[in-house]
Formats: structure tokens, sequence, C-alpha cells
């Protein structure tokens, strides 16, 4: 800690609680209160009910969250191993090169997200790649859309990587390619799974792109969320909105848990 | 495999910065070669350009017969080991010294006993199932070398290999280095240095380098008693450099006359005697010169004495003396006319 005096310290926890807990933990907790709500007409939600819940996780909702599930898992997959394998040609290039390979991969994170979808839906509406109308049209907008993250922390852990390994290797009479897969590639894992994370749980809240592209019989739960409460069902909407938070949450800690173990140092 | 070094012409630049310039080497098959000189005089560069991670701007470089100028990396059949040891962390020791070789497809039934031999050259053999991590610099270094040396190279490159370890386990290990290359009598080592005791202790012969060229030559006993250089002299062991008038069979320096062997260096040009600081001796004697003591360091066995004769500090090494002299005494020191060695200043001019 920068601060050292006892007085101090309390000082500093004050004002954080008071900036940071309105900020961002409160808005969070109601919407957990309010999922449990059965009326909302002073300050804070009042009754309880388990029932919204019932409704968040079966039918059509149940559905949106496997919907999402799988569109962030195939995305993060794709994403992962496009990231991985740019990020290492990036690695390989001349200066010039690599500066137009990150400006390329800035594209997503730059252009809103709307854009993207727009994009995309604009891109793939006609032959020879009719992709609208399709589930894959989603999984491809979040692809696009979470390739940029993936890709920046797995050139940032590159550069990291001291190339004496690389090169100890090399001298042991490896291939390039086996020097990839045997050293680099698990050497690089626990970012590489840093990176599978992030983009999860960005594609798993994804709506913007999302509102432009998605086809009826594939709606995430995010969709479902915003379609909910614009209906009126604002615990319901809650209700989902903590089934979409748990999930995240519980997929990242499974995913952090894998990293303690393959991290060396 | 008996497979000898060979630098022909070898330069290395990066963006018009020469860093080596135009190296002409030959390390023998079973020869180990030290390559002394200060950071960036280019020896760790040569070292690179052997295992194949520069590329000459101009020249060749051959292993054995082969021309490995444009090989890969891979595919030169080097052991090499650098001062970081580079083992691979999420390998076991076994399986790092395995790696080399998995990567070449040795036969299978055949990849445990040579990683047991190589772990048993180095007196590893216990800790195969360990981390990197949970091993010492020291055993870090041993497995390094085990895993260079379990390829069976015909050459072997270290890279400043103890320069990490604390003094008393270098020590060790320079020992356990001349071990194994007398076990191991077939593989060349091209031994890249800082420290000219490693070089002495280790080399077969010496290549001193700085600035980017190769300064000198030879075994570590030539180097150390015939230096031809300023910048050997100074840098292989101690030396006292004074400037001297060359006359017939003598020199004068400090308006003294020194005898000794001037060999065909002409008289009357300007010249540099080199004089080991323990072959100076206290008191009178031949070539005696009087100076005031300017500084005195005990060192335990040895006092090294710092006197100012005539404005040059002459250091003497002489065995721990019962009573020192004080700082401003007039002692008078003393060598040898054989252990004089006379530098002509022309070699010398840019050292």
């Amino acid at each position: 800690m920068l601060v050292h005096s006892r007085k101090g310290k309390w000082a500093a926890w004050v004002a954080f609680l008071v900036l940071f807990l309105p900020l961002f933990a409160l808005p969070l907790l109601v919407i957990v209160a309010a999922s449990f709500a059965t009326s909302w007409s002073s300050a804070f939600p009042t009754g309880f009910t388990g029932g919204h819940y019932r409704a968040a996780t079966s039918g059509a909702s149940l559905q949106a969250l496997t919907t999402s599930l799988v569109t962030a898992v195939s995305a993060s997959v794709l994403a992962l191993l496009i990231g991985t394998w740019a990020a290492l040609a990036a690695a390989a290039l001349k200066k010039g090169g690599r500066r137009v390979l990150d400006a390329l991969f800035m594209l997503p994170v730059a252009v809103p997200s709307v854009v993207v979808g727009l994009a995309v839906l604009v891109a793939f509406s006609k032959p020879p790649v009719l992709l609208n109308g399709t589930r894959w049209i989603v999984i491809l907008a979040h692809t696009i859309l979470v390739t940029a993250f993936a890709y920046q922390s797995v050139s940032a852990a590159i550069v990291r990587l001291d190339p004496a390994y690389e090169q100890a290797a090399a001298s042991l009479g490896a291939r390039p390619s086996y020097v990839l897969w045997k050293v680099k590639l698990p050497l690089l894992l626990p970012s590489l799974n840093a990176a599978a994370g992030l983009c999860f749980a960005l594609s798993m809240g994804e709506l913007s792109a999302t509102m432009m592209l998605y086809p009826p019989d594939w709606l995430p739960l995010p969709v479902q969320i915003y379609s909910t409460t614009d209906r009126g069902s604002l615990f319901t909407g809650s209700a989902i909105s903590v089934v979409l938070m748990a999930t995240t949450l519980l997929v990242l800690l499974l995913v952090s848990r894998i990293r303690t173990k393959a991290s060396y140092r | 495999m008996a497979d000898g070094i060979r630098f022909e012409k070898v330069s290395v630049a990066y963006g018009g910065n020469t860093v080596l310039d135009s190296l002409d080497l030959t390390v023998e098959s079973g020869e180990v070669m030290a390559l002394l000189g200060p950071s960036g005089s280019g020896k760790t560069t040569a070292l690179r350009a052997v295992a194949g991670f520069v590329r000459p701007a101009s020249g060749r470089v051959l292993i054995g017969d082969r021309d490995v100028t444009d090989l890969p990396p891979h595919r030169r059949g080097i052991g090499m080991v650098v001062q970081q040891y580079a083992l691979f962390p999420h390998l076991r020791v076994e399986d790092n010294v395995a790696f080399g070789l998995k990567a070449q497809k040795v036969a299978k039934n055949e990849i445990p006993g040579r990683v047991t031999e190589a772990l048993e050259m180095t007196g590893m053999a216990s800790y195969a199932k360990r981390y990197p991590r949970e091993l010492s610099g020291g055993q870090q270094q041993r497995v390094a070398i085990a895993r260079a040396l379990a390829i069976r190279p015909g050459v072997l490159l270290l890279d400043e290999p103890l320069s990490a370890l604390d003094a008393q386990l270098r020590s060790g290990m320079l020992a356990e280095l001349a071990r194994l290359h007398r076990e191991l009598p077939d593989v060349s080592i091209l031994y890249v240095t800082h420290d000219q005791v490693e070089a002495l202790t280790l080399a077969d012969r010496i290549a001193v380098m700085d600035k980017a060229r190769l300064q000198d030559v030879g075994t570590p006993q030539e180097l150390y008693r015939r230096p031809r250089t300023e910048f050997t002299a100074s840098f292989v062991g101690n030396a006292n450099l004074l400037p001297v008038q060359v006359g017939s069979g003598s020199v004068s320096f400090a308006g003294a006359e020194l005898k000794v062997p001037t060999g065909d260096v002409s008289s009357g040009v300007s010249a540099t005697l080199c004089v080991r600081p323990h072959l100076v001796g206290l008191g009178d004697g031949p070539n005696a010169l009087t100076g005031s003591v300017a500084e005195v360091q005990w060192r335990g066995s040895t006092h090294r004495l710092y006197v100012d004769v005539d404005g040059h500090r002459l250091k003497a090494d002489l065995r721990e003396l019962r009573t020192p002299p004080a700082l401003g005494d007039e002692v008078t020191v003393h060598f040898a006319p054989e252990d004089a060695v006379l530098l002509s200043a022309g070699v010398s001019a840019d050292g």
C-alpha cells in the first residue's frame, strides 16, 4: 500500500466504499433483490417469491441459456484459434507488417459493435455466402468481436516469452513446428486460458451486434433479457440476468482453476 | 563425431553497426576454445553465428567440413548451454534431457538409457523427476549441460555458462566441466566468457576479442607469458604496462635503464613494457625502480602495493608481508629481465 498511517488507510477504505459500492455493487444487488421480488413501488423491491426463477430456468429462457453457452463456447474456441495463429504469425513478421496486423485486429474493438453487426448482416445476406437467418451469423459476429481480445492478450504473452526457450529447443534439433507444440504453446497456456475466459465472458454478454443478426431460432440470453424487460416483466428479466451472471462467473471460475494448474512459475 | 568449427571471414552487422568484423578462427576437433573479451566485444555474436541465431552479413561458418552458414539452427547438430539455463519450466528434468532425443526421433527404447547416461555424467540422476523450479541455480546448470550432451553433439557451445553462479559453485563447476571434457575428448567446445580465470583454467586455446575484432589467439601460456598486445596483456591476467624508449639490449623508463630482452624491436622507438605484478619483488635487485607507496591492499595471502615511480603507478603482488610499508614510504622494487615482455608500440597503437 502507498498509504502508511492507520488513519490514512481507513480514509482510503471509506473513500473506496463510498465511491465504488454505489457504482459497481449496488446495481447488481438491486437486480438480485428484484429477481426475488413481487412488487417494486418504493426505493427497494419488496415481497419474496422464487417464481421468477422458475420462469428464468425453463422454456424459452432455458433455450436461450443453452444458445448463449453454445455461441460463447464456439466463438471463444474459434477466436482463440484465429487469435493465437495471427499473434504467432505477427510475432514472426517485421515491424511494419506487425503494425498492420495489430491495427487490423484492433478494428472490431474500435468500431461500435452495432456497426460490426450491421456489417456482418450486409456482407452475408446475399449469395455466395448466405448466412443471414442462420445461427452461424451470430457465432460469426461474436467470433469477430472477441478475436480482437484473444489476439491482443496472446501477442502480449508472446512478447514476454523468453526467446531463450525457443533457441534452446532449436539447438537441440527441434523443428519449428515441434518447438511450437512442445515448448511455445505449453508456455503460453496460462495466457491462452486467460484469453479464453475473457472471450467467453464478452460473448456471453454481447447484445448490440446480436440484436442486428439473431434469427428466431437462435436467441441468446441477453436478447431474452432485453425482450422480457421490454414486455414489462422486470422481475423475470432480473432473474434471467442473475442466471446469466451466475453462469458466466461459474465458467470463469472453472477456467481460472485450470489456469492455476497450468502456470509453472 | 569429431567436428571442428571454422569461421571464415565472418562479419555480422545489426542495422549498419558491425558487431563482428571479419572473424577468422579455427577450433580443432576436440579442442576447447575460449572466446574471451569484455561485453560488446563480439564474442557472443560469434557463438550465435555458429548456433544459427544470427546470420552473417558475409563469410562462412563450417562445422566439421559442412558449410552451415545457411542451415537453420535445428539442423546444425550442436549442443548449447546459455547463461540463464533456459530449461523448459513445464517439463521434468528427465523430459528436459529427453527433449532433444525426441525432437530428433531417436528410437523410443533408446531414450531412457541415454537420458540416464547424460544425467549421471553431470551427477543429476537422482533429480530426474523434479521440475526445474525445484532446483538450485547450479543444479539447473548441470541439467542444462546434460540436456545439451544427451544429443551427443560434435560441437558444444557454452555461452557464459557459469556467470549466474556464485564464486564457490563456479569453481566447482569449472572442475566439473574440465572432467566432462576429459570424458568426451572428441567434443569441440566453444566457450564464451569474460572471466579470464575460466578461460585460463579450461581452454586449450584462447581467442581474445575486443571491439568486434579478434585481437589475439594462442594457448593460455603463450597469451599470459608472451602477450603480443597491450589489450591481451591487461585482459589475460594483470599487467603493469610501462611506456619505455627502446635502446639496444635495454630500455629506458623514467630515467632508469632496464635490462630486458628487446628481441627484434629496433632501438630508438617508443614501446610498452609488460611486467606481471606477481613477478615484481620488493627490495634491491636487477632492474630496480624506486618510488613512493601510494596504496597498500592486504588480500590475505598477498599484499598488493601500488608504487608511484616518476608519475607511473606500478602494481606489485607480494607474498604476505610481516611489516608492510606505510603509505608514502620510499621503496625499491625490481624484476628479473626474463620476466618482462616488450610490446612494440606499432601493435598497441589502438590498445
